[in-house]
């Protein structure tokens, strides 16, 4: 039976020999339990390590790797914004000239009230938006208002762009790669 | 929903970069002048009035796996429907109805690139909708938690 994914992800240090004896289907099944989160018991890595077959310090290892690797981007509290009264979260979508969208992008994640920003390819004639980003607002007046000084402030007048508000959220989780539904 | 001052600082302080060591939990509570029981129940609480969705991680997606923002324009009284429908499609993590022609739009992810086209031709073929099917060409700013503005909250 081969892994599911390129080995080098579960076990990124493979050169060096202490953790190339670090078992890939246990770090494989301490992934899909970190999909599910950390267990709420005073010793976490410790339960970790029970149902992965890792030791403690071989799963606190793992994820401090994982971590300075970038495989693991953020390890916290996920909150769930609409629950907190983040009620008005909009996507905003923009047709920027390919030469300018990277310097445009990181310009915009840079901005204090954009949390996401991305290029995505335009599928024409449907979609002619290549750079999405999201802003997180307590209602719709404030998002808007925060829009309009994105826009002066990055002389984006003439750019053609579309405010997707969401409306209700049908699901909202973290990513599973490994674990099952 | 509001808050009590500790449940915040909890927020503030530990959407990145939680302990990793024996006792997380203790190390946070010092932080906080809790103790580390008031921590493990402030974390159960939150998780079960869904202020917290996990403690947990969050992975990079171009490196954990394969992942796409996909779309449909859904009839707008079979919103409801078609939403549920792309809920029981594997791998879909998130799912909002937005103001738009393409008014479904979510995440869906897999082991690699070939399964998630599978799994969206299928999805695709039983919606008889036609997708949008963006995958990120490179991501800027993504997903580090943002500070919550409490005030513009109360």
């Amino acid at each position: 039976m081969s892994l599911p994914f390129s080995a080098n992800y579960l076990a990124p240090d493979s050169a060096d020999s202490s953790s190339s004896e670090v078992s890939a289907w246990g770090l494989l099944r301490l992934r899909q339990q970190l999909e599910q989160g950390l267990p709420l018991a005073p010793r976490p890595y410790l339960a970790l390590a029970e149902r992965t077959g890792l030791s403690e310090q071989e799963v606190m290892n793992a994820i401090t790797q994982w971590q300075s690797d970038g495989l693991i981007k953020r390890f916290g509290l996920v909150v769930k914004h609409r629950t907190l009264g983040y009620t008005a979260n909009a996507m905003v979508v923009w047709d920027i000239a390919d030469e300018q969208v990277q310097a445009l992008g990181k310009a915009m994640a840079a901005v204090p009230f954009i949390t996401l920003c991305y290029q995505r390819p335009r599928r024409l004639p449907d979609w002619p938006y290549n750079l999405f980003c999201m802003i997180h607002g307590t209602n719709r007046e404030r998002v808007l208002a925060q829009l309009d000084s994105l826009i002066t402030e990055h002389s984006l007048q003439q750019v053609q762009h579309s405010v997707l508000f969401s409306n209700k959220a049908y699901r909202q989780r973290g990513g599973r790669y490994v674990s099952h539904d | 929903m509001r808050l009590d001052h500790t449940d915040q600082q909890l927020i503030n302080h530990f959407q990145r970069h939680l302990p990793v060591c024996e006792r997380p939990y203790l190390e946070m509570s010092r932080q906080l002048g809790i103790s580390e029981q008031e921590v493990i129940e402030r974390l159960q609480s939150l998780q079960s009035r869904d202020v917290v969705g996990r403690v947990g991680s969050v992975f990079e997606h171009s490196q954990a796996g394969a992942s796409l923002l996909a779309a449909v324009a859904a009839p707008e009284e079979q919103m409801d429907l078609v939403a549920a429908r792309i809920n029981r499609a594997p791998g879909v993590n998130h799912n909002y109805a937005r103001e738009h022609t393409y008014n479904l739009w979510f995440v869906i992810t897999a082991p690699d690139h070939e399964l998630l086209e599978e799994h969206l031709d299928e999805l695709e073929r039983e919606l008889k909708l036609s997708m949008l099917r963006l995958p990120m060409v490179e991501g800027y700013h993504i997903d580090l938690g943002f500070d919550i503005d409490w005030e513009a909250l109360s």
